[in-house]
């Protein structure tokens, strides 16, 4: 038993979930605030601001254009930090994890239910942010009901990426390296703010790679802007198998991590 | 024919008593540090058992095997009669856990501290609100029940812990130091509670610095040092067999260590006293008195402590 990363996993993660729904419940106002404004200052700021020097990208008024990027930043903030330093403050400072193990619920459990968590927190967020976009009037309804959804399996890939960091970081302050080198570059790089068109081919390249952002943001701009092709079969099978992969790989780290 | 009941005969002197615990060559490795030496022993069925042992002698290694967090790296430990390496879900349901450091979670009150844990075992909900303020009352904390973990003292997080680890009803529970910072009022209480959970059925096992209260409390102990279990007993029966009933102390000067060396005692030096052990001490003291050129002299009952600096020895664990 136990060679396997994902057995042993029951439905006792939706007991340490709940935790974190709980915990998050208690706090709501402050939880709640940041999905609301978030959208508004960005698009006053760039979209309306920045944007009026800016005619069309493709075809599209700039504020529509980064109103879907916004969304996919925020679901990649929400779940990468969730599962960064929020977990990482439970599992090393609180030790939140050496009691939750210390039931029936084993680590493998505590780790699903953590990044299940991740994703269901950037799923919250995409539904506060939405109402503010059609407010706004910069996405398509009622097709664009579907980033809520889609930033729970984008959640999760984030919620997996930030946790395999959790799981090899040495002390909280060397989840800064992936924060500033990792996230901030795929906050500017990942065809978020400008197309990706107009960078070189090779960064092009390297962008749909390495950087999962710029998957997000395709699947996202092509729901808001009503606006799918082919090109998003391969976006949503990039995201499922790395999130596969990274869920499973972080389970994994983690156990070598904790289990000595 | 075949009958069920032939298979197997417990022994069959008093009340039939189970092992809850049985560790067989129990060994744990880190690398190639050797934490838990191949060490045997086993807890029964309502007893208080005690680890004793200096800093990293595997005390905490040991229990964390027990608690299934930790696998072993040999031998064999079984908990309820079942393997830790196969059943660890089944025996974790019946356990409860005191760990050594505060793991509280500070984001909730004392009782949702205990209503949440009561949902990773699987308790529903009206059961678990119930429960949770038995146990709050047990522990004397029912008047802080809605206050947040950071504004409860030292001692009232060490019970809220110990009624969080009751919370699933465990039928046997391990305590990593459960007194440990407190004051002597916390430290009393405490006692009490484990004493009347042991009046209950209840089998504990803890591990503790305090050798008054491992005497105290326990049942039966082992000092382990270095991985490797030294002695195991009760309390009066260590004390008796590796020191004796009482302890003669002297000043330590070269005549009085030159004179005790010619009476044909059991002793020992410390920094500035030889400790003389003995089963008679007015006559260790007589001869003391009458014989040596001697300093301060006095006599005391034996201790665990005795017992344990004179297993483990005096030099300083880091």
């Amino acid at each position: 038993m136990g060679r396997f990363a994902a057995a042993g996993i029951t439905c006792s993660v939706w007991r340490v979930w709940r935790r974190n729904w709980d915990a998050f419940v208690k706090t709501y106002q402050v939880n709640f605030i940041p999905p609301f404004v978030e959208p508004f200052l960005y698009l006053l700021a760039l979209g309306f601001g920045l944007g009026t020097y800016i005619e069309t990208i493709d075809g599209v008024s700039y504020p529509r254009f980064i109103a879907p990027a916004l969304i996919s930043v925020s679901v990649m903030y929400s779940a990468f930090f969730e599962c960064t330093y929020s977990s990482f403050v439970r599992m090393y400072y609180r030790k939140t994890f050496d009691a939750i193990i210390a039931t029936p619920i084993g680590i493998e459990e505590v780790i699903a239910g953590e990044i299940l968590w991740g994703a269901t927190r950037a799923l919250i967020y995409a539904a506060l942010m939405l109402p503010v976009l059609v407010a706004f009037g910069v996405v398509d309804l009622p097709v664009s009901v579907l980033v809520v959804p889609f930033a729970f399996l984008a959640g999760l890939l984030f919620a997996s990426i930030g946790m395999c960091f959790t799981a090899i970081t040495p002390s909280i302050d060397a989840l800064n390296y992936p924060s500033f080198l990792f996230i901030t570059p795929m906050f500017l790089f990942s065809g978020t703010f400008f197309p990706l068109s107009l960078l070189p081919p090779i960064v092009q390249y390297i962008a749909l790679a390495v950087l999962p952002l710029t998957h997000v943001v395709s699947v996202n701009r092509a729901i808001t802007l009503t606006a799918f092709s082919p090109i998003l079969y391969f976006d949503l099978i990039w995201i499922g198998a790395v999130t596969l992969v990274l869920f499973l790989l972080s389970i994994r780290l983690m156990r070598r991590r904790l289990i000595a | 024919m075949f009958r069920e009941h032939d298979m197997y005969h417990p022994p069959e002197e008093g009340p039939v008593i189970g092992d809850v615990i049985v560790a067989d060559n129990l060994e744990k490795r880190f690398g190639n540090v050797v934490a838990v030496d191949r060490v045997s022993f086993s807890v029964r069925e309502g007893e208080i058992f005690g680890f004793l042992g200096p800093n990293g002698a595997g005390k905490t290694t040991t229990m964390k095997m027990i608690q299934c967090v930790s696998p072993k790296t040999g031998g064999t430990l079984r908990v309820f009669g079942m393997d830790v390496d196969t059943h660890p879900r089944e025996i974790k349901r019946h356990l409860g856990v005191v760990p050594q450091e505060n793991n509280l979670d500070p984001d909730f009150t004392a009782f949702q501290n205990l209503t949440i844990y009561a949902r990773y075992f699987g308790i529903p909900r009206r059961e678990a609100e119930e429960r949770a303020m038995e146990l709050l009352e047990f522990m004397q904390l029912e008047e802080k029940s809605a206050m947040v973990i950071e504004k409860l003292s030292g001692g009232m997080r060490r019970r809220l812990i110990i009624a969080r680890a009751l919370i699933n009803a465990p039928k046997l529970l391990i305590l990593d130091e459960p007194t440990i910072g407190l004051d002597p009022q916390a430290r009393h209480l405490i006692w009490g509670k484990l004493r009347a959970l042991q009046a209950e059925g209840n089998t504990l096992v803890l591990t503790t610095h305090y050798l008054d209260e491992a005497a105290r409390l326990c049942d039966r102990l082992v000092i382990m040092d270095r991985g490797k279990i030294l002695v195991e007993g009760s309390p009066e029966a260590l004390v008796r067999r590796h020191v004796g009933t009482d302890i003669v102390e002297a000043e330590r000067t070269p005549d009085v260590v030159a004179c005790i060396d010619g009476m044909g005692v059991r002793y020992d030096v410390t920094a500035d006293t030889v400790q003389i052990y003995t089963n008679e001490p007015e006559d260790v003291v007589r001869t003391l008195l009458d014989a040596c050129r001697h300093g301060a002299v006095t006599a005391r009952p034996a201790t665990l402590e005795d017992v344990f600096l004179k297993l483990t020895g005096r030099p300083l664990r880091e």
